[in-house]
C-alpha cells in the first residue's frame, strides 16, 4: 500500500478511519478544523509545506461532507506560489473546493494568466487543467485568445495542447463568442490533422461542440472526419497504446462519428462512399466476444455508427440492417445491450418511418416492460410510447394499465400520464378515452396529475354524445367501497354537470346522486369540499320538479357551511344559499358551463416540455423536430365559444360571481380563460401620445432641450451629415437639473425605429444620438449620431455594444470626446447569423461637468429589418405552402387577446415589417396571407409565409399560421408577429381605437407604461 | 459531457468527488446522497446505465467501491463505461494492485490522475501509458 509523502495527512486520515462512530469522527473532524484555523490565522508562520498539509487536509474534510466555510483564501493563494508543489495543491483544492461562480476565484485571474502565457509547461497545465474544470465566464473573455495560443502553438508538447483544446472547449460552452473570429474553422480543420491521439481526441471534443451549434463554418471538417474515422475502423497506424483491447480508441471513433451526426448530409460522393463503407463494416463486422470491455467498446462504436446510419437516412437496405440488429439487442439476455436496443428503436422512430417494423417486437418489447430493472423498464415505456398509434393503442395502453397497478412509485407518475397522453391522442373512440382516463384514476389516483382530470372534463363538456356515458361511469365508480379523491372530484363534478341526463335510470334520480356524493364529504379536503358545494348547488337546480326534502337536505349543508373557516368554501356557501332561494334565475346562473375553447392538451404540451439539458444539443432531436408531425390528438370541439360573448352584461355579471369563476380556474388549469370572463372594466386605449411621434420621425438634426429652445429645429432640414452644427440650437445647459431626464420616451424612439431606418434614439439636455440604417439581406450598416448640443465638451464618451448571440455587431472607435456642439458619427456593421428576436444594447455613457451619464439602449436591429419583401402568386404560394408539412417547420397557433384591428389596418401593419400582404391570395375574405424573404447566415434567403385567419365576429382572437423551412425562423417568426398582434407599439401608425373590452392578459400591455415593463427588451435594458 | 465523477464506498463514503459544473456545497452533499442511494443496491444482473434526474448515471463496481459518471442523456453510454474501466485500469497500474485503502491515503494522487485523464467533462487522453508517464513526471517535481 502507497502512503502519501505527508506524514500528518495520513495521520490523520487514520485517526478519522479509526473513529468508531460518525459521533466520534464529527469531533476529530472539529478539532482538526479548530487546529487549521488558529495555523491559518498567523500565516506569515506558516511554512509552505504546512500550508500545503493543511489544504490537503480540508479538502479531505469536504470530501467526508463536512462544511468548509474558511480557509478558500489560503488555498487560492497557494497558487501564487512560486513553487511546482505548493503551485499544484493549489490549483488542484481550489477547483475542488470552489466553483466557477465564487468571488475568490476572480482574484485568481492575472497569476492564472501569467501561468498560461509563462514558460513553465507544467505551471501552463496546471493552470489550463484549473480554467478548464471551473473557469466562468470572466475566464473565458479574458483568457480564451491566450488558450488558443497554445492550441495552435507548434512549439508546445501535445501534452499542453490536448489540454488547451479541452479548456477553450470549457470556455466555448460559458461563452460561444470566444472562437467567433474569422479563420478559426480553418484552424479546426487543421487541428484534425493531428497525428497525436490524445490532442486528437480533446479537439474532437471541442469540435462536437462548436459544430453542434452552427455547422456550417465547418464543411471543411467533413471529409477530414471521414479520413480519421477510416484511419481507425482499419486500424492504419495506430500506436498500440491507444488501441483498448484491440479496438483502435473508441473514444475517438464514437467522438468522430457524434461530430458527424450534427452534418446535415454529406454531399462529396466520394466521402459518402467512404463513410459507408466504414459503417457497414462495422454493422456487419461487431460480434459479441467473452471479454465484456471489448465487447463494451466494440458496442460503444456499433451504437454510435447505428446513429449515424439514422441520421444520414441511409439506402433503404442499411437501415434495414440497423433495425435488424436492434431487433436482435432487445432481445438477448445481456441487460446492457437490451437497454441501448431498446433506447435506439426509440430513437430510429424519431426519424425514420419504422413503426410497421418494430410493431413486429411489440411482445418482446413489453416483456421488457416487466423486467425487475427499472433502467430497462423505463426504456421499454419509452418505445411503447413512442410506437403507438392507432392500430396499437388500445394493447398498448391496456398493458401500461395493467403495469401500473404493480409499478414501483418512481413510475408511476411518468407512466399515468403517458397512457393519459396516449389514451387522448389515439382514442378509437371517446368512451374509450373516458374509461381509460377513469381507470386511471382509480388505479393510480395519487399519481395522476390534475392536469389529466381536467382534461377529462374538457372532452366531456365539449361533446355532447359523451356526457351521458361519462355520467354514468361516474356514477358506477360511486359505488366502490374506497375510492381516490380524485375520482370523488371527477365523479361529482360530472354528475353535477350531466347527471340529470341518467333521470330515469335505478340509482340514478337527483336524491341518490346526492347522497352518493354526500357520504363522500367527511373524507375529503377542502378543495374537494368546495367541489361538491357546486355539485349540491347544480342538483339542486337540476331536480325538477323540485324536491323539497332535498332541497332543505341541501340548504342546511349550506347554511352549515358558512361559517367555514375556509373562505373559499364559505363564500360558496353563502352564495349558492341566497341564489337557490331565487327559484328560476337559479336555472340561469348555474346553466351548464359553457364549452371549452379548443387548446393544445396541457398534457401534450407538459410532455413535449420535459426539458433535456445536454452540453451540445441531441443530433437527434434536432432532425426529429424537422420530421415530426403534427399530433394526432383530439381536438376540443369550440362551437360554442361564440355563444360567450354576445351574452347581456347584466347576467354576465352574475356568472361571474367570484365563486363560480374559481370553480372555472379549478376545472381549466388555465388562469387566463376565467379571468378573460371576469373582467368586464373597459380599457381606454392608449393614444399615440400628441405629436411627439412627428418629431421623432423627423430629420435628424441636433436640437436644444425643447423646454428652453429658441429657435426649434425646422422641420424641412435635409441634414443628415452635413448639416449638424449650423442647425444646432444653442441653449446653456447649466440650470439643468442635475438628474439628466431623457427628452421623449425612449422606449416609443425604439418602436419607431423598428419601422423606419432613420430617427433620434436618444435624447437628453446634452446629446441627441440619432441612427440612420440601411438593410441588405443579412447586413445591416448603421451609423449612430453623436451629438453634443452644448457650448462645453462631453467627455468620457463610452459606447459598448450588447449583442444577442444570433448577431455579430462590429462597432467603430466612437472618440472619447465630443466638442462643443459637434456632431460624430459612428458607422456599425450588424450581420445576422441565424433568427432570433433578441435585441442588441447600446451601453451608452458620458460625462457632463461632474455628471456621469449612462443610458442602456435597445438597437432597433430587429428581426423585421432582415426581412425583404416579396410577392408570391398563389401558383406559387399554395404548392410552398404544402411542401411544409407541419411542426416545426410550420406552426399554427391561437392567439388570443388580440388588439381588434379591421383587417386593412392589419395589412398595413405586416406591410410596414416587410411582410407583404398578398390581397385575394386566401379566398375567405377574413383571412390574410402575407410573404416574405428572411436573411441571415444561417438561413441565407429564406422564404417565409404568414396566414391569418380572424373570426369577424371576434376580432381579439385570430388563427396564425406561419411556416418556413427552417424550424427557428418558423418560431420567431410566429412569436413576432404575436408580439406585434397583441402589443402594438404606440409609435407604429395606427389610428386610436375606439375603447373596446380588452382581455386582461392584452390590457397590460396596450397602456404605454407597463408596456416598457412587460417589454424583455426594456426589462433588459433596465437590468444591465 | 460529464457532469461529475463520484468514488463512494458501499457505505456512501466518498472517496472522490469531481465536479465539472458549477454546484452549490449543499447540493454536492445531495447528489453524492442520491447517487449513492440509487447504485448501491442495483442487482449486479441490472444494466449499468439508470437515470438520475434530467440527466444518466453510468456505474460500475469494483469490489466495494463504486465508480460512478453522471453524464448527459445524449451521450453514448458504453463508452462512457469502459471510460470507467480504463481509469482503473490507470490506478491499477499506478498503485500496482489498488485497493479502497490506497485511494483513501492517496486521494491527492488520485485528483492529479483525473486530471490528467478526463478535463472540462470530456476525455482528455486514453493511453494509459500517456498518463503513467506524466505521473512519473510530476512525481519528480514534487
Amino acid at each position: 500500500m502507497a502512503m502519501s509523502g505527508m506524514r500528518g495527512l495520513s495521520v490523520f486520515i487514520s485517526d478519522i478511519r479509526n473513529c468508531q462512530n460518525k459521533e466520534q469522527e464529527r469531533l476529530r473532524v472539529d478539532k482538526e478544523l479548530g487546529n487549521i484555523r488558529t495555523r491559518f490565522k498567523n500565516e506569515k508562520a506558516l511554512t509552505p509545506y504546512e500550508k500545503k498539509k493543511y489544504v490537503w487536509k480540508m479538502l479531505y474534510i469536504y470530501m467526508l461532507g463536512y462544511d468548509v466555510d474558511f480557509g478558500h483564501m489560503e488555498a487560492v493563494s497557494l497558487i501564487s506560489a512560486p513553487k511546482y508543489p505548493e503551485k499544484q495543491v493549489g490549483y488542484i483544492v481550489t477547483s475542488s473546493l470552489l466553483n466557477e461562480n465564487h468571488d475568490f476565484l476572480r482574484l485568481a485571474i492575472n497569476t492564472v494568466r501569467n501561468d498560461i502565457i509563462g514558460r513553465n509547461e507544467t505551471f501552463q497545465c496546471l493552470a489550463l487543467t484549473m480554467v478548464g474544470n471551473i473557469g466562468g465566464r470572466e475566464f473565458a473573455e479574458s483568457l480564451a485568445p491566450d488558450v488558443q495560443k497554445l492550441l495552435l502553438s507548434s512549439s508546445c508538447r501535445p501534452l499542453v495542447r490536448k489540454k488547451a483544446a479541452l479548456c477553450l472547449l470549457r470556455l466555448y460552452r460559458k461563452n460561444p463568442d470566444v472562437v467567433n473570429v474569422d479563420g478559426w474553422a480553418d484552424r479546426m480543420a487543421q487541428l484534425l490533422d493531428e497525428r497525436d491521439l490524445g490532442v486528437l481526441t480533446s479537439s474532437m471534443s471541442l469540435l462536437v461542440a462548436l459544430v453542434s451549434n452552427q455547422h456550417e463554418a465547418y464543411w471543411s471538417c467533413l471529409p477530414k472526419c471521414v479520413k480519421i474515422l477510416e484511419r481507425l475502423a482499419r486500424n492504419q497506424d495506430i500506436p498500440q497504446e491507444y488501441t483498448y483491447y484491440g479496438i483502435p480508441s473508441p473514444w475517438l471513433q464514437v467522438k468522430t462519428m457524434r461530430a458527424l451526426q450534427y452534418f446535415p448530409t454529406i454531399e462529396d460522393p466520394n466521402t459518402r462512399r467512404s463513410l459507408f463503407e466504414v459503417l457497414q463494416r462495422i454493422l456487419m463486422g461487431t460480434d459479441v466476444v467473452k471479454n465484456v470491455n471489448k465487447n463494451n467498446a466494440s458496442h460503444a462504436v456499433l451504437f454510435e455508427a447505428l446513429a449515424l446510419v439514422m441520421h444520414l437516412d441511409a439506402e433503404k437496405e442499411m437501415m434495414s440492417q440497423c433495425v435488424a440488429l436492434l431487433g436482435k439487442f432487445i432481445a438477448v439476455r445481456e441487460p446492457n445491450i437490451r437497454y441501448l436496443g431498446l433506447e435506439n428503436m426509440t430513437r430510429m422512430l424519431m426519424v425514420t418511418d419504422v413503426q410497421d417494423i418494430i410493431k413486429r417486437h411489440q411482445a418482446q418489447i413489453i416483456t421488457s416492460l416487466k423486467d425487475p430493472d427499472i433502467s430497462i423498464r423505463r426504456r421499454a415505456l419509452d418505445l411503447l410510447y413512442g410506437m403507438c398509434d392507432v392500430s396499437n393503442a388500445k394493447d398498448i395502453v391496456e398493458e401500461l394499465l395493467q403495469y401500473l397497478s404493480t409499478a414501483e412509485f418512481a413510475m408511476r407518475e411518468e407512466l399515468s400520464l403517458k397512457a393519459a397522453i396516449l389514451a387522448e391522442k389515439f382514442a378509437p373512440d371517446l368512451s374509450w378515452y373516458v374509461d381509460v382516463i377513469l381507470q386511471l384514476i382509480d388505479k393510480a389516483g395519487d399519481f395522476v396529475s390534475d392536469d389529466i382530470w381536467f382534461r377529462v372534463v374538457q372532452f366531456v363538456t365539449n361533446n355532447e354524445d359523451l356526457q351521458p356515458y361519462a355520467a354514468t361511469k361516474a356514477r358506477e365508480y360511486l359505488d366502490k367501497p374506497a375510492i381516490h379523491e380524485t375520482m370523488v372530484k371527477v365523479s361529482a363534478y360530472l354528475l353535477g354537470e350531466f347527471g340529470h341526463l341518467l333521470g330515469r335510470r335505478p340509482g340514478c334520480s337527483s336524491k341518490e346522486i346526492f347522497n352518493i356524493i354526500h357520504e363522500k364529504l367527511p373524507t375529503v379536503s377542502t378543495a374537494t369540499i368546495s367541489i361538491l358545494l357546486s355539485t349540491y348547488a347544480k342538483i339542486l337546480m337540476h331536480c325538477q320538479p323540485p324536491d323539497p326534502e332535498l332541497q332543505s337536505q341541501i340548504w342546511a349543508i349550506f347554511k352549515k357551511y358558512e361559517s367555514s373557516i375556509e373562505v373559499e368554501i364559505q363564500q360558496r356557501a353563502v352564495e349558492y344559499f341566497a341564489l337557490s332561494r331565487k327559484g328560476a334565475a337559479l336555472m340561469d346562473i348555474l346553466a351548464e358551463m359553457p364549452k371549452f375553447p379548443e387548446r393544445q392538451s396541457v398534457l401534450i404540451k407538459k410532455a413535449e416540455d420535459t426539458e433535456v439539458d445536454t452540453a451540445e444539443p441531441s443530433a437527434i432531436k434536432l432532425r426529429a423536430q424537422q420530421q415530426s408531425q403534427t399530433s394526432n390528438a383530439l381536438v376540443v370541439t369550440d362551437k360554442s365559444h361564440a355563444n360567450g360573448a354576445p351574452l347581456p352584461v347584466g347576467q354576465l355579471s352574475l356568472v361571474k360571481m367570484p365563486s363560480m369563476s374559481s370553480n372555472v380556474d379549478d376545472i381549466t388549469a388555465d388562469p387566463r380563460l376565467s379571468q378573460e370572463n371576469g373582467t368586464l372594466n373597459e380599457v381606454d386605449s392608449p393614444l399615440p401620445s400628441a405629436d411627439l411621434l412627428g418629431d421623432l420621425l423627423g430629420p435628424l438634426a441636433i436640437e436644444g432641450p425643447p423646454s428652453s429652445s429658441a429657435h426649434p429645429q425646422p422641420s424641412s432640414n435635409p441634414g443628415m451629415e452635413g448639416a449638424a452644427v449650423e442647425a444646432t440650437a444653442i441653449v446653456p445647459a447649466g440650470q439643468q437639473a442635475n438628474t439628466v431626464q431623457p427628452i421623449g420616451n425612449i422606449a416609443e424612439r425604439f418602436h419607431a425605429l423598428c419601422v423606419k431606418d432613420s430617427g433620434v434614439l436618444y435624447e437628453d439636455p446634452y446629446i441627441q444620438i440619432g441612427i440612420k440604417a440601411e438593410w441588405r439581406a443579412h447586413h445591416g450598416h448603421l451609423v449612430l449620431f453623436l451629438g453634443n448640443k452644448n457650448t462645453a465638451p462631453l467627455m468620457s464618451v463610452q459606447a459598448l455594444i450588447l449583442p444577442p448571440t444570433h448577431l455579430k455587431i462590429v462597432l467603430s472607435l466612437v472618440p472619447d470626446t465630443i466638442p462643443p456642439r459637434a456632431q460624430v458619427q459612428c458607422p456599425l456593421e450588424v450581420t445576422n447569423l441565424h433568427p432570433s428576436r433578441d435585441v442588441a444594447v447600446l451601453d451608452f455613457s458620458y460625462k457632463f461637468g461632474n455628471d456621469m451619464i449612462n443610458v442602456k439602449l435597445r438597437l432597433p436591429a430587429v428581426l423585421n429589418k432582415f426581412l425583404q419583401p416579396i410577392t408570391v402568386s398563389t401558383e406559387e404560394f399554395f404548392p410552398q405552402w404544402r411542401s411544409l408539412p407541419g411542426p416545426p417547420l410550420k406552426l399554427q397557433e391561437v392567439v388570443r387577446g388580440v388588439r381588434p384591428l379591421p383587417l386593412l389596418e392589419m395589412a398595413n401593419l405586416f406591410n410596414s415589417f416587410h411582410l407583404i400582404v398578398c390581397p385575394g391570395l386566401d379566398p375567405n375574405p377574413n383571412n390574410l396571407c402575407a410573404s416574405t424573404t428572411f436573411y441571415s447566415e444561417s438561413t441565407r434567403a429564406m422564404l417565409c409565409l404568414v396566414r391569418i385567419e380572424t373570426d369577424p365576429a371576434d376580432r381579439t382572437q385570430l388563427r396564425m399560421t406561419v411556416a418556413s423551412g427552417d424550424p427557428t425562423l418558423t418560431f420567431e417568426m410566429k412569436e413576432f408577429i404575436k408580439e406585434q398582434l397583441v402589443n402594438i407599439p404606440p409609435a407604429s401608425r395606427v389610428p386610436p381605437m375606439q375603447a373596446a373590452p380588452m382581455s386582461p392578459v392584452a390590457q397590460p400591455a396596450s397602456a404605454p407604461p407597463p408596456a416598457a415593463l412587460n417589454d424583455p427588451g426594456a426589462v433588459l435594458a433596465a437590468l444591465l | 459531457m460529464i457532469r461529475f465523477i463520484l468514488l463512494q464506498n458501499r457505505q456512501g463514503k466518498t472517496r472522490l468527488a469531481k465536479y465539472y459544473v458549477p454546484l452549490e456545497d449543499s447540493e454536492k452533499h445531495k447528489v453524492e446522497y442520491e447517487v449513492h442511494r440509487l447504485v448501491v443496491n442495483r442487482d449486479p444482473k441490472y444494466t449499468n446505465f439508470v437515470e438520475f434526474r434530467t440527466h444518466k448515471v453510468i456505474y460500475r463496481r469494483y469490489a466495494g467501491l463504486f465508480f460512478s459518471l453522471c453524464v448527459d442523456i445524449t451521450d453514448n453510454e458504453l463508452a462512457y463505461l469502459e471510460c470507467i474501466h480504463l481509469f482503473v485500469e490507470i490506478l491499477d497500474h499506478f498503485f500496482s494492485n489498488v485497493c479502497e485503502l490506497d485511494l483513501v491515503f492517496n486521494f491527492h494522487k488520485v485528483y492529479l490522475i483525473l486530471d490528467e485523464f478526463i478535463l472540462a467533462g470530456e476525455l482528455q487522453e486514453t493511453s494509459k501509458k500517456a498518463i503513467i508517464e506524466r505521473m512519473g513526471e510530476l512525481e519528480k517535481l514534487e
